[in-house]
Formats: C-alpha cells, structure tokens, sequence
C-alpha cells in the first residue's frame, strides 16, 4: 500500500463511474478497543459485495481523504482514507490505518467480486 | 434589497451560536431574512439525551427544531435545500453554484452570512462558504452583496487575523438562548448565571470577506 495520490485516486474513481461495481465498505475500532483503553466503545461494521453504481464520485481534502460516490438514491462516504494500491489497476483499494498502522477503514471498489 | 439579508449554512443548528443574536437583531430593526439550510444534519450523532432519535427520525426531529428555532429568531423565510449531510463537498459545483446564484437572484439580499471557507472546521461548512463565494466572487463588483463569514479553525488568527465586526447580541440572548434550546436533539445548554451567559453568549463575530 501506498501514500494517496488524490489526482491519480479520482482518476480512477471517474473510470469505474456509470455502471455495476462491488463495493467493499468497513470501518473498525479493533475488537481490542476496550480491553486496552476501557473508555473506547468498541464497533465494526462492513458490509462487501454490494452492488452499487455511482454517476459522480470525488477524493476531496488534504489528507487523511475522504470519498463520496453520489448513486441514484443516495451516498456512499468515508474519512479518514491514507493509503492506496497503486499496483492494482482492476480495482479501487483505499484504505485508512492509523499511527500504530492499524485499518480503521476500508472502501473499495471492483467491477469483480472481492 | 439592503434590508434582505440571506443565510446559507448547511446544517441545522450552523444558526444557533453563531449567528442567531445577530440576525434578531437585524430582524427587530426591519431586516427581512431567508435561511437557506442545505442539509438537514442527517448523520449527526447526538440524537438526544437520552437518545430519543434515531437514524431514520433523526432528520424529522432536526427539521422540527430547525423551524422552532427560526420561529424564536423571527427568521421569515426558511429554504431546506434538500442536500445531504457530509456531502456538499461531493456535490457538482457547477449545479450547486446555479442554486445559490437562483437564491441571490431571487433574494437579492444586502447582507450574505455563511461560513469562511477554509476557516470552519466541518468540510460541509468549508465546502458551503466555498460555493457561496465562488458564485458571489461571478457577480459584477456593484452587485456584490456584502459577506459576512462566521470561522472558528484554531489557525484562523494567524491566517486572516481577528474578525472585523463585532456585534453586542446581549439584548437579543432570549433569541439566542431560545435558537439553541430547540435545536434539542443536539445540544443541552450548561446551567450558568445570566452574567456566565453574557459572557459566553454575549458576542457574535463576523469576518467580511474581501473579494480581489
Ligand atoms: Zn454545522
């Protein structure tokens, strides 16, 4: 994973746009949240494989990024998002880690199922 | 207009603290007022204490409010914009400029509040001040209305200096304390004395934007 590239990022965001993609979406506390600092509320979710298509979708910020993808009934939106796959040209993988390098949040983007 | 003055903020409760003595007070000396709020604070996170919202009615509830308190500022005219909270930045600027440029046209108002972009913290704030003034900075100098803009980024001092206008909103706290109050779901104002309250609600400050 590398450091994003914002303008290659919505290059690519602009190519999957306009048709059936899979999306990957997660965010995470870690399942060891509270057990190493009792006032955090651990919490996950993620939800992959849906299928979505987005006519409008941007990288806006200055880093950490975040991403929305207008589709024809609502949004898709993440923050916090650091790096990215620049070596797989298939898919959208963006990813948001932390200062000890952990995943906080994924968003990902494939016209194949992940 | 002169006497028009047009607010465009993105959330429900963007009135309330900052803004919300100032406009009563233009309202008492004879402003009339359009709010344009382009969202109805859908991902908000407080949804009362105890929680009384939730996701779906959260919107219902924020709407509610949003009214009460424009009731309470004796705001005339309220837009919901019907835009989506956290999205503004996503939006298309071209099609989002055109609906602010409609506003203008329509309002032609003396006075614009919205937030400074850059300076405001939340990426709606920054993304809604950013389309405002790019639509105003399109209008013929001699059309442009004044801007007033509301910051609040810790780096603002040392980026565009101290804010220009002050306004005394001590007379209008009953408004201002009134705003807050309906805003229920989201905020719970602190048990303080009148003089507490004076202090900390006491002052609203505005920077007016300078177009080059
Ligand atoms: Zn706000």
């Amino acid at each position: 994973m590398q450091l994003i590239h914002p303008v290659q990022v919505q290059i690519r965001l602009n190519a999957l746009r306009d048709q059936d993609v899979f999306i990957h979406l997660e965010m995470t506390s870690g399942a060891y949240a509270a057990h190493n600092d009792s006032s955090k509320h651990p919490s996950a979710t993620f939800i992959t494989n849906a299928r979505i298509r987005y006519a409008h979708g941007s990288i806006e910020g200055a880093g950490p990024y975040r991403v929305g993808l207008k589709t024809e009934n609502g949004w898709v939106y993440s923050e916090g998002l650091t790096h990215w796959d620049e070596n797989d040209t298939e898919r959208l993988i963006l990813a948001g880690h932390d200062a000890q390098g952990k995943l906080v949040v994924a968003l990902q983007l494939s016209r194949q199922p992940f | 207009m002169a006497n028009n003055i047009l607010v465009i903020l993105p959330h429900p409760d963007d009135e309330a603290f900052g803004l919300s003595g100032t406009l009563a007070k233009s309202i008492r000396e004879g402003a009339r007022v359009t709010y344009a709020c382009l969202t109805l604070g859908e991902m908000g996170r407080n949804m009362g204490v105890p929680p009384f919202a939730n996701r779906v009615t959260l919107p219902r509830f924020r709407k509610l409010e949003l009214e009460e308190s424009c009731r309470t500022i004796g705001i005339q005219d309220l837009r919901l914009m019907g835009y989506h909270d956290k999205t503004i930045e996503f939006e298309d600027k071209d099609k989002l400029d055109a609906r602010i440029l409609e506003l203008l046209e329509e309002v032609r108002p003396g006075t614009v509040y919205t937030f400074y972009p850059g300076y405001a913290v939340h990426p709606d704030h920054d993304a809604t001040g950013a389309a405002v003034i790019r639509t105003i900075a399109r209008l013929a100098q001699e059309r442009r209305p004044i801007v007033r803009c509301i910051a609040f980024s810790k780096n603002r001092e040392e980026a565009i200096g101290l804010p220009d206008v002050k306004v005394d909103v001590r007379p209008f706290l009953k408004q201002k304390l009134g705003s807050i109050q309906a805003h229920r779901s989201q905020f719970q104002i602190p048990k303080l004395s009148p003089t507490e309250l004076e202090d900390r609600f006491g002052t609203e400050s505005f920077y007016t934007y300078k177009f080059s």
